[in-house]
């Protein structure tokens, strides 16, 4: 159930990661995470109900970046379920927590398909310093490795460096990237379609520059860039990704929200759950504005780019 | 920024209106309150419930004085501990060291450091008129000493070139030798980004502080961040003596939390804020100004010392030397107000910093568009001199004409000669009646103000 690609022809010649292998980074990567509930969490799944206790686990869940208003919802919807079924002992209401927490993450489950058209198309967006270049250097290993075809579009002409930055990835992985000496990012990835269709590739990863979504005019752009795509092949972009850091508050909402309207989002990719950070935004992102997440990054490694998978992070988060 | 706080905090003082005195039950909801915007704008809990606390220990103890409402009284509490949170009063950057002062900066990975780096140096060679070198012991991500050095050339402040294949050590005292031997008077560090929990790196930059004894080492954090900032941040200040911390990515949106409640934690002070994309977004943090504009008081000193060091001394008072003598208000001074305006930031930067009662009118998600004054500078760079000097001669086919040469519709031509008219009858007005009534006249009227 964890495979990479869902429908992936390709998959049985691909050396998938080991189940055991990831779980065991996407723990060690929740680690933080996990012990922070724990600290708080594992530590109240204990003693009798009350209104204290109640209170307890909404700041452990605020402490985890579930926002306000989600465990708010949630701490509602446990209190009734207590009352229900007569729990009184805060040690079964573990199992209750963990099940109405899958239940609102797996909505956010989804598969990642290149195969459904020749270029796949992907373009990445998302607020500066997010992690897009390194999480297109990931993904574009990843897809390497699954034996596909990918071209890099180095669409972040904003950002000094930021090209050079991603022609590293791609020397890397042995992937060529599409550069241009000036142009503007729609320009570039319009040309790297071209190129894709040219040569016979199976994904384009485009990077774009990092934008604030209070920047109207950065957001304009990337409208445009989408616009361009379209322009290049009408079925693409097959794959809008917003790029967040796990490290963000409650201002993740807004990024989503925001860019989502500028782009109709297909999707996530949740970026640096090594850190101390913790998967709690999530769950915010679930309650208020839900979008699958196709990726998680879980380390340093180049290989560390996982699929989502709603049971295993609650599991990492709560077990 | 932090509009969203402004917001519940204005709320607040509206259930309180009416009441005779602050009592426990009727400061209650707005506890609450003050404790869900802080926490909704990512103030950290403990933080927060610190400060809740405080704020109902003082706001109880306060009698409320005639000319104050229990809702005015309420919030000079806040903004009182607001203040305090943040830092009493604002810090600069120390170099007071033998030459050259050493800055390090630290952070964890895309919170800003190499951008941040390049700011400060602006700010270092322009503000306090010092000779700067930059260098980047970041050997880890692709490109990023690549990143600095096309920084620090268009900012024409040196470089010191590194290679990834050295140690950020090396790097390091390579550096400081070189700074030395060239008499910059500040050095600037820059490293790579790392988690707290990585004991390797944070060693490593434990040995890069030894080796260049910095007077500056600055922690570096996205205003963006969440609940965990502030564990990053103690983590940061445990390994590294740090002296001062700078808010990246301020200019985000409305939370600011990190802000709050980075100085309570680390008990270091915020010393700059990293605003905007461009290199003059970088601020000096002045805490009692945050807390105003926080509060919806708007940061008036801090526009004005914006408007200072970017609007053109002389052309403004050629300017107001017009209008004084009671000469036409034409569209080439239009043209360079727009343009005076731009320099300093823009019209959303502005608005950040005026009072909530003046900016509240305008809608929140895309209220202001500076794309909108590139269009009015370009609709009048496509008239001729005689057409900006006597606007009145613009009928029909010299509208169509300047349309097509800016690229726009007749009928944003027509907008930005209506809006023209007005002003100019303002600006007669101010000839005579000063400034209060044209700014009641103003609602409207600028450009890109939508709404």
């Amino acid at each position: 159930m964890f495979s990479f690609f869902k429908k992936s022809p390709k998959e049985n010649t691909s050396p998938a990661p080991t189940q055991e292998g990831w779980l065991t980074r996407l723990k060690s990567g929740l680690k933080k995470t996990r012990d922070n509930l724990q600290n708080k969490v594992s530590g109240l799944f204990t003693g009798r109900l009350n209104d204290e206790w109640f209170n307890e686990l909404e700041e452990a869940l605020i402490l985890a970046d579930v926002g306000v208003k989600t465990a708010q919802l949630l701490i509602k919807n446990l209190k009734i379920k207590a009352k229900e079924e007569r729990v009184e002992e805060a040690a079964e209401l573990k199992p209750l927590l963990r099940s109405m927490l899958i239940d609102l993450l797996s909505p956010l489950e989804r598969s990642f398909d290149p195969d459904r058209a020749k270029p796949f198309v992907l373009v990445f967006a998302g607020v500066n310093g997010a992690g897009k270049t390194t999480s297109i250097g990931k993904l574009a290993q990843h897809l390497k490795n699954h034996h596909y075809s990918v071209l890099l579009a180095a669409g972040d002409t904003f950002r000094a460096a930021a090209v050079a930055q991603l022609v590293a990835w791609g020397e890397r992985n042995q992937v060529d990237v599409i550069t241009q000496e000036k142009g503007d990012s729609a320009a570039v990835i319009f040309d790297a379609i071209q190129a894709a269709k040219a040569r016979q590739i199976d994904v384009v990863l485009a990077d774009t520059a990092g934008r604030l979504p209070t920047q109207l005019h950065l957001m304009e752009e990337i409208k445009k860039v989408k616009r361009v795509i379209a322009k290049a092949d009408p079925s693409a972009p097959h794959e809008v990704i917003l790029v967040l850091d796990a490290n963000t508050g409650q201002n993740a909402i807004t990024q989503v929200k925001a860019f989502d309207e500028a782009l109709q989002l297909t999707g996530l990719i949740i970026t640096k759950l090594d850190g101390t950070a913790r998967g709690g935004v999530v769950a915010a992102i679930a309650g208020e504005c839900p979008k699958p997440i196709l990726f998680i990054g879980v380390g340093e490694q180049l290989d560390d780019m996982q699929p989502f998978s709603a049971n295993s992070f609650v599991d990492a988060l709560i077990e | 920024m932090l509009d969203q706080l402004t917001e519940r905090l204005s709320g607040v003082i509206k259930t309180l209106r009416g009441q005779a005195r602050l009592t426990e039950s009727n400061i209650q909801d707005a506890l609450r309150e003050v404790r869900i915007a802080l926490l909704e704008a990512d103030v950290a809990l403990p933080v927060v419930k610190r400060f809740v606390e405080e704020v109902k220990t003082k706001a109880l103890g306060q009698s409320v004085i005639t000319s104050l409402t229990p809702g005015q009284a309420f919030i000079g509490v806040v903004h009182e501990e607001l203040t305090k949170l943040m830092g009493e009063k604002s810090e600069g950057l120390s170099l007071l060291a033998q030459p050259p002062a050493v800055v390090l900066m630290a952070g964890l990975q895309g919170s800003g450091k190499t951008t941040s780096s390049g700011k400060l140096a602006k700010w270092l060679k322009e503000q306090e008129k010092k000779k700067v070198l930059l260098v980047s012991c970041d050997v880890y991500r692709p490109a990023a000493i690549e990143q600095l050095k096309i920084l620090a050339g268009s900012l024409q402040v040196d470089f010191l070139d590194s290679s990834a294949n050295e140690s950020p050590v090396a790097i390091a005292e390579k550096a400081l030798d070189y700074a030395r031997r060239h008499f910059f008077d500040v050095l600037i560090v820059d490293t790579a980004g790392r988690l707290a929990i990585d004991e390797a790196m944070m060693t490593e930059i434990k040995a890069l502080h030894q080796a260049l004894n910095p007077i500056e080492t600055l922690f570096v954090v996205d205003a963006m961040q969440g609940q965990d900032a502030v564990n990053t941040a103690k983590a940061f200040g445990d390994t590294l003596p740090l002296t001062g911390v700078i808010v990246t990515k301020l200019d985000g949106d409305a939370r600011g939390g990190v802000a709050l409640s980075v100085k309570e934690v680390t008990q270091k002070p915020i010393k700059f804020v990293g605003t905007g994309e461009k290199l003059t977004g970088l601020e000096v943090f002045h805490p009692d100004r945050i807390a105003s504009r926080i509060l919806g008081m708007g940061d008036v000193l801090s526009l004005i010392e914006d408007a200072q060091r970017h609007v053109d001394q002389a052309e403004a008072e050629k300017l107001a030397n017009k209008i004084k003598k009671g000469l036409d208000f034409d569209l080439e001074d239009f043209k360079s107000q727009l343009i005076q305006m731009k320099k300093a930031g823009g019209l959303s930067a502005m608005m950040d910093k005026l009072p909530a009662q003046l900016t509240k009118n305008i809608p929140q998600q895309g209220g202001v568009d500076d794309k909108a004054m590139n269009r009015v500078e370009g609709i009048i760079n496509s008239m001729t001199q005689q057409e900006r000097r006597f606007p009145g001669i613009i009928k029909a086919s010299r509208k169509k004409r300047i349309a097509a040469g800016a690229g726009v519709s007749v009928q944003e031509v027509n907008r930005l000669l209506n809006q023209f008219e007005q002003m100019q009858k303002m600006m007669k007005m101010m000839s005579r009646s000063g400034l209060t009534k044209m700014m009641r006249g103003m609602k409207g009227m600028i450009p890109g103000l939508r709404g």
